[in-house]
């Protein structure tokens, strides 16, 4: 068992990380609150003084605040069914024989390699473009109208974009789980005559819960967050607006720092909403 | 003791690299933030020339629009320092000047021609009589059409022609099995993009954003009516995915011979009727921006123009620049490298004067819908703001590009015109209180 | 596991794998073909897939345009430097969670991963103007700091669930030998770790070279990475579809090639201690 001298060093070795990361949690934070309780409009003559809760409920009961928090979260779940459900079955796919196993893993994993800035850029114009995207090609090739995803889909569109970023994180993990599954155990279900899809539901998809609650967690923490993906595809537009793009919109587009950083804090305890229920899961299935 | 060795080498491997970062800051280099469109690409180009005359080097960060708005932002109301010459726009610049912000431009040299300059592009880029700007080109916007489809059409262009006139001619120049669209206007989200030319377009139809008491006006009838006429006409002639067009979308388009009419900023006529990108560069005609015999016509005034942060160590550089940038000499720069079609329009009145510059099919229209453009006096009703696509306040680049998010949202059938200006009405009075004007 | 299967299931297999793997890689494909077509091929209805003229103009046109190799140093610089300071500070933190545990170690792990969420748009100006305090604005070390800063919860993370796989009985048997605390994390462990010490670093790296917020919001121009190269080449005026493929392909191109050298790594690293 640990020593205390063992204790007070390994306390000393956590420091550097604690300190930092509780620098770049706390200064920022309190800067925010601190403007999120004055009048602060920079193209105005800057801070002019104590507004109290004011910035705190014209957010709050601003006509686009619950849209946005809805945006928000039907992203985060749309993007996490996809890529879950998705990843599992390119995992399992993935673990089976075939010939040049490296290569197609190098294929499926590729977009995880693309800047935010990059893929939405592509998907927009190169795909998603109603005259010259290919899609529009392929509809009309087939004799159909073309879509106009980014506005017609708007939503969709933008969950499928930044699914297709995260599938290859999703897959990669899934796929170093199920690699350590027993195959033993397996073969045995297959010898007893259990059925493909009772060997998933009671084998697989078991042995993949904890796997599969880490890219929950992973995910939801990066998801919360996308912005550059909205900002290049539709500006917000078309019901595509999350709440970090509601205060980006705050802050720099009507340079309202005070509201915008309100925003951020309700964006702070939405984010520790989610934190608090996942880590629930989350913690249950890290600890056995 | 690991802590130690690891605090030591951080903070050698910062000290190696806020060094590497610090040691190229050269006295006589400018940065200057641009955007990336046409005109300012070809400057980068010719910046050579800058170097050669003064000495001075220039480092260039070339942003796509909406990216160099929030970043030039940002370090103007921080103080930040990043940029020696911003370019800014029509919008910007008095709000900035009036805060101080930016380097008064009145002790620019005679030979530099202060006089010369647009009085309309001076008047929107000076505050309280002082030039804050230097316009690098100016724009108004017109109409566009392809004179062949015109002709089939059995139509003839006036030069000032009404909307119905346009909305007739869209209709009869339509041929879907040709994909070919009848008229391309701007639908995109953006109070830059969409929002302005919903805003340009309304002002001929008697609209106006705010009544003397800055209440928003979209509950009021010509509100309503100017919305319901360009999505009547966008759906009987328009080009299918509109609500996300915007100024590139339909270049691209009517470059592509997939336009009969394109209203939109005059400085897109040297890219129309340049053979090397355009399909049709030998077949298009110009008009002035239709009216409704209101009084007011539906073309916009604005100018990309370099200005120069107060907090800027290098003000003497950036001046020659600014002064090199915009002068006569840049623009026969300009058109002894590329000919005069590709010259920076619309800043000076001797550009209009020149004989060589007359020849240019656009130039003379271009020039008329500049005159015809008034910010001080844009609306048919008063007004209480300057400016006739947008309100030259702060707040109104935020609340505008929320309104024409829900005017896009129409365009693409998902919500009523009705539904879209009660939600406008509501997020401008909205933003209106916040901001202490009600 | 390689099991034994029938070559037709094989074949099966193999078809279908390529398949979707050709699915998923398409878009990158598509635009490194765009790239090298001319603007109007670009466009070209129907699309050419191959037979189009292959041309170089459009590199040359982004070479001469900007400053690719700065931009190039910068992002490595970066992501780099982020890379190896992050693992300076989270070695020892990883350790002493992974082998000296205390009750509060999972909620200080599970804290540090929420500081992550911190929405970055809401933070902007305090930052900004903490930066210009501090002189860092477009420095490379203020980056660095705050790359690295962004992802230090998921290193110190990933490296814990490492070191936590390490079997205990090997350091009891260093300590009895004498081992200092310093020669157990050098010598033991980090040889132990190394394989999940390099997946976390490529991670990292790609984490960092992606980011676009930061980067693209505190730079102007001697620390401006590859996000703010491809900032100027988004919607040009007129037909930029092969620009716009060149410019991307010189942005994800470097961290592409990296990520196919590596796959083999990350495929075996990435677990975040999800395999028990």
């Amino acid at each position: 068992m640990a020593t205390q001298q063992s204790r007070s060093a390994a306390r000393l070795m956590m420091a550097p990380a604690v300190v930092l990361l509780l620098g770049w949690m706390l200064v920022p934070l309190i800067m925010t609150l601190w403007f999120s309780f004055r009048t602060y409009l920079p193209l105005r003559g800057g801070d002019q003084g104590w507004t109290g809760f004011d910035n705190y409920v014209r957010f709050v009961t601003s006509s686009a605040f619950w849209p946005a928090v809805q945006t928000t979260l039907m992203i985060v779940l749309g993007v996490l069914i996809i890529t879950v459900a998705l990843g599992v079955l390119l995992a399992m796919l993935l673990d089976q024989p075939m010939w040049g196993q490296g290569i197609v893993r190098i294929l499926v994993i590729a977009p995880f390699f693309v800047m935010p800035t990059v893929s939405a850029l592509v998907w927009k114009n190169m795909f998603m473009d109603p005259v010259n995207g290919l899609f529009a090609h392929l509809w009309r090739f087939f004799g159909a109208e073309p879509v106009s995803w980014l506005s017609d889909a708007a939503m969709p569109s933008i969950i499928m974009i930044v699914s297709w970023q995260w599938l290859p994180f999703a897959t990669l993990i899934l796929l170093t789980a199920i690699q350590s599954l027993d195959s033993e155990q397996l073969e045995a279900a297959e010898m007893d005559g259990a059925p493909p899809l009772k060997r998933f539901a009671f084998i697989i998809l078991p042995h993949l819960a904890r796997a599969i609650t880490i890219v929950i967690l992973i995910q939801t923490i990066f998801l919360l967050a996308i912005f550059a993906e909205i900002f290049v595809t539709t500006g917000g537009a078309f019901g595509t607006r999350t709440l970090s793009y509601l205060i980006f919109q705050r802050v720099l587009e009507s340079q309202n720092i005070g509201l915008g950083s309100a925003g951020g804090v309700y964006a702070i305890i939405l984010a520790n909403i989610v934190a608090i229920f996942l880590m629930r899961i989350v913690g249950k299935n890290l600890d056995n | 003791m690991p802590l130690g060795n690891a605090l030591r080498a951080a903070t050698a491997l910062s000290l190696i690299t806020a060094s590497a970062a610090f040691a190229d800051g050269h006295a006589t280099t400018i940065t200057i933030a641009t955007v990336n469109n046409g005109d300012m690409i070809r400057m980068q180009g010719l910046t050579d020339d800058f170097t050669e005359k003064t000495g001075h080097t220039v480092e260039w960060v070339t942003l796509e629009e909406n990216v160099l708005r929030q970043r030039v932002t940002t370090d103007i109301t921080t103080n930040g320092g990043q940029f020696d010459i911003m370019t800014i726009g029509m919008y910007e610049t008095p709000i900035w000047g009036a805060n101080g912000w930016l380097i008064a431009l009145d002790d620019l040299p005679a030979e530099y021609d202060v006089d010369d300059i647009l009085p309309a592009m001076r008047g929107g880029l000076s505050h309280d009589g002082t030039l804050y700007a230097a316009p690098f080109y100016g724009e108004s916007s017109m109409i566009m059409y392809r004179t062949d489809l015109m002709e089939a059409a059995g139509l003839e262009m006036p030069t000032a022609p009404t909307w119905e006139f346009v909305r007739e001619a869209a209709a009869a120049m339509t041929d879907r099995e040709n994909d070919i669209n009848g008229i391309c206007l701007r639908g995109k989200a953006g109070w830059g993009e969409g929002g302005a030319f919903i805003t340009a377009m309304s002002n001929s139809f008697g609209a106006r954003w705010f009544d003397e008491d800055w209440n928003a006006q979209f509950d009021t009838q010509p509100w309503k009516d100017t919305l319901e006429f360009y999505v009547g006409m966008m759906n009987e002639s328009g080009p299918a995915g509109f609500a996300t067009n915007g100024f590139n979308e339909n270049l691209s388009l009517f470059q592509q011979g997939k336009c009969g009419m394109w209203i939109d900023a005059t400085v897109a006529a040297s890219f129309v009727t340049n053979p090397d990108d355009s399909t049709v560069a030998d077949s298009v005609g110009f008009a002035l921006a239709p009216d409704n015999g209101l009084g007011k016509r539906s073309n916009w005034l604005w100018a990309w123009a370099l200005a120069i942060p107060a907090g800027t160590e290098k003000e003497g550089p950036a001046k020659e620049f600014i002064q090199w940038a915009t002068s006569t000499d840049y623009i026969e720069l300009v058109a002894e490298n590329e000919g005069w079609a590709n010259v920076p329009p619309g800043a000076r009145t001797s550009l209009y004067e020149n004989p060589n510059y007359q020849e240019v099919p656009f130039a003379q229209m271009t020039l008329d819908s500049i005159l015809s453009a008034d910010p001080n006096d844009s609306t048919v009703e008063p007004s209480p703001y300057v400016g006739i696509q947008f309100a030259a306040i702060p707040e109104f680049a935020g609340i505008a590009t929320e309104v024409s998010q829900e005017f896009s949202a129409v365009y693409a059938g998902q919500q009523t015109v009705d539904e879209a200006l009660a939600k406008a009405q509501a997020i401008t009075n909205e933003a209106m209180e916040a901001a202490g004007y009600r | 596991m390689a099991r034994a299967v029938t070559p037709r299931r094989k074949l099966v297999n193999t078809g279908l794998a390529w398949a979707v793997g050709l699915l998923i890689f398409f878009p990158i494909l598509w635009t490194i073909l765009t790239s090298f077509k001319t603007e109007g091929q670009a466009i070209a209805s129907p699309p050419i897939f191959l037979g189009f003229d292959w041309t170089l103009e459009n590199y040359s046109v982004v070479m001469e345009r900007s400053d690719y190799g700065r931009f190039l140093m910068n992002s490595i610089i970066i992501a780099g430097g982020s890379t190896i300071l992050g693992l300076i500070v989270a070695v020892p933190a990883a350790w002493s969670m992974a082998f000296v545990p205390s009750q509060r170690t999972k909620d200080i792990l599970l804290w540090m991963l929420s500081t992550k969420m911190l929405p970055a748009v809401g933070v902007l100006y305090p930052i900004y103007l903490l930066f210009i305090q501090l002189g860092l604005l477009d420095s490379r070390a203020g980056l660095v700091v705050v790359m690295m800063l962004i992802n230090l919860p998921i290193i110190v993370w990933m490296l814990y669930t490492y070191f936590r796989e390490i079997p205990g009985e090997i350091l009891e048997a260093a300590r009895m030998d004498g081992a200092t605390l310093k020669e157990e994390v050098l010598y033991i462990l980090t040889p132990m770790a190394i394989p999940g010490i390099a997946s976390t670093m490529l991670l990292n790296f790609i984490l960092a070279w992606n980011e676009a917020f930061w980067t693209l919001n505190l730079t102007a121009v001697d620390a401006a990475p590859l996000t703010a190269f491809i900032a100027s080449y988004s919607s040009p005026e007129g037909l930029f579809f092969a620009k716009l493929s060149a410019a991307s392909t010189m942005a994800i191109a470097p961290i592409l090639i990296l990520g196919w050298f590596s796959q083999k790594q990350l495929v075996r690293g990435l677990t975040f201690g999800a395999v028990k």
